[in-house]
């Protein structure tokens, strides 16, 4: 069916989503993340706690004006199952029971929707919530497997999109570059220059399980995909110096 | 039988609810004399029970609590980035695949293998969400119950002493710590991952759904 098998490159799409100015920047990144990954939609969407909604993504328009028009928002299984959550949902663990959820779901298959979903929400500041969405029409078993292959990358994309959204959202001072306390700056340094992990445990005195939390949580605040990718941003960003 | 409720879904469970904030008081104020907030009517309750946490749950057979933990995703507020980094070396963990885990609790009455089947709850969480790490605030002496059921934390630092001990410490997942504490609890793992699945859902295939 198409999917990547590898962890893609997504180092530019993280580096596009710093530079954005513009919402409408999240849009053109969004369709490339889709066609990247090879699944018929993706979607963000956020709600705040005023009540101001924005979204972005790759449902036909034809869909999102029906969807606003039958206010489904009240009706959407995914909506109803991720709101106030903070567990990625498979649309498969949904309940779908319902006359209304059924009839909401075949109009969405309809109007192009995949039957295959999963979904992670997000809570923000203040009451801010958003849900990130990719779906597919698939097998059961293409679905897990391209889940279980990509979880993790889109769960850290879910939180990158977000945090690009509330900085863009109008009349908000954008929030510090998160810092790295001193002991994730002394991981990242000595991973830069080429210890391995065993010898960087070693050298803080702490466990090889530690430093992994250690790298997990350094490697979010980078708004990294992976370590390498975190060591290089860390340097970039001049939080450590090699 | 394990439940995993938001803090927004104990409002249908009443008894199981008030049962684990009385439950939690005992601990925590009249065992171990920590200084916790407990309300006119005996529960306790802190600022991140406000945060619609997803609370796990042991439910005794006469549907009250017999033991329970609470979770929060550390992207948002947890108690130990605002009150214990003194124990994580400055480290504040923030990453979606990092949950805290904290108000460990086990009732008087706690059956034996309470420990254990919540701890069993905690694999499934991290299998079912991906989650590689809990960063967990627990009565230090909770340390030896952990060992002897096989899921021993790795230990960040400890503050206080004897009952007012606190520590704060890592987990992550392992198969066959989770077959230990499978056997720990008496529970099999086929029968833990029904109660998940209870909670939030089974894999339904979607075909029935565009069937229907």
């Amino acid at each position: 069916m198409g999917f990547l098998e590898r962890v893609p490159q997504l180092d530019n799409v993280i580096a596009r989503l710093e530079r954005a100015e513009h919402l409408e920047e999240l849009q053109t990144t969004i369709e490339w993340l889709r066609d990247h990954y090879a699944i018929d939609d993706m979607v963000y969407h956020w709600v705040s706690s005023n009540g101001t909604q924005y979204g972005c993504g790759t449902y036909d328009p034809k869909w999102v004006a029906r969807y606003l028009e039958k206010g489904y928002l009240r009706v959407d299984p995914v909506v109803i199952g991720c709101y106030q959550r903070f567990h990625p949902v498979d649309w498969r663990r949904l309940d779908w029971s319902g006359k209304a959820a059924r009839a909401f779901m075949q109009d969405a298959m309809a109007h192009g929707v995949g039957h295959q979903g999963y979904s992670i929400p997000i809570r923000g500041p203040h009451g801010q919530f958003a849900l990130f969405t990719v779906s597919h029409t698939c097998t059961d078993e293409e679905w897990t497997h391209f889940t279980e292959l990509n979880r993790r990358d889109l769960i850290l994309l879910a939180h990158y999109f977000n945090q690009t959204a509330l900085m863009l959202e109008p009349g908000r001072t954008p929030e510090a570059t998160q810092p790295l306390s001193p002991r994730e700056v002394e991981t990242m340094t000595l991973l830069a220059v080429g210890y391995s992990r065993a010898q960087v445990a070693e050298t803080l005195s702490i466990s090889e399980h530690t430093l992994r939390v250690y790298i997990e949580s350094a490697r979010f605040k980078l708004g990294a995909m992976n370590t390498t990718h975190a060591v290089a941003r860390a340097m970039s960003r001049g939080q450590i110096v090699v | 039988m394990i439940r995993y409720l938001y803090g927004d879904q104990l409002g249908k469970h009443p008894r199981l609810a008030r049962s684990m904030f009385e439950d939690r008081a005992d601990q925590f104020k009249t065992r171990l004399g920590w200084e916790v907030t407990v309300t006119e009517d005996g529960q306790e309750l802190d600022v991140y029970d406000d945060l619609n946490p997803l609370y796990v749950i042991w439910e005794t057979a006469t549907g009250l609590h017999g033991g329970s933990m609470r979770f929060l995703p550390t992207t948002g507020r947890t108690m130990v980035n605002e009150h214990f980094l003194d124990l994580t070396d400055g480290v504040p963990f923030q990453s979606p695949f990092i949950w805290e885990c904290t108000r460990f609790c086990l009732s008087r009455n706690a059956e034996p293998g309470t420990a254990a089947a919540l701890m069993l709850a905690g694999g499934e969480i991290m299998q079912g969400f991906g989650i590689r790490h809990f960063v967990g605030v627990f009565d230090a002496r909770m340390v030896r119950i952990y060992n002897r059921i096989g899921a021993a934390p790795e230990v960040l630092g400890t503050q206080g002493e004897g009952r007012q001990a606190i520590s704060v410490g890592l987990w992550e997942f392992s198969a066959a710590a989770q077959q230990r504490v499978s056997r720990a609890a008496g529970i099999p793992l086929q029968t833990s991952r029904g109660w998940f699945e209870a909670s939030f859902g089974n894999m339904a295939p979607q075909s029935d759904v565009s069937a229907a």
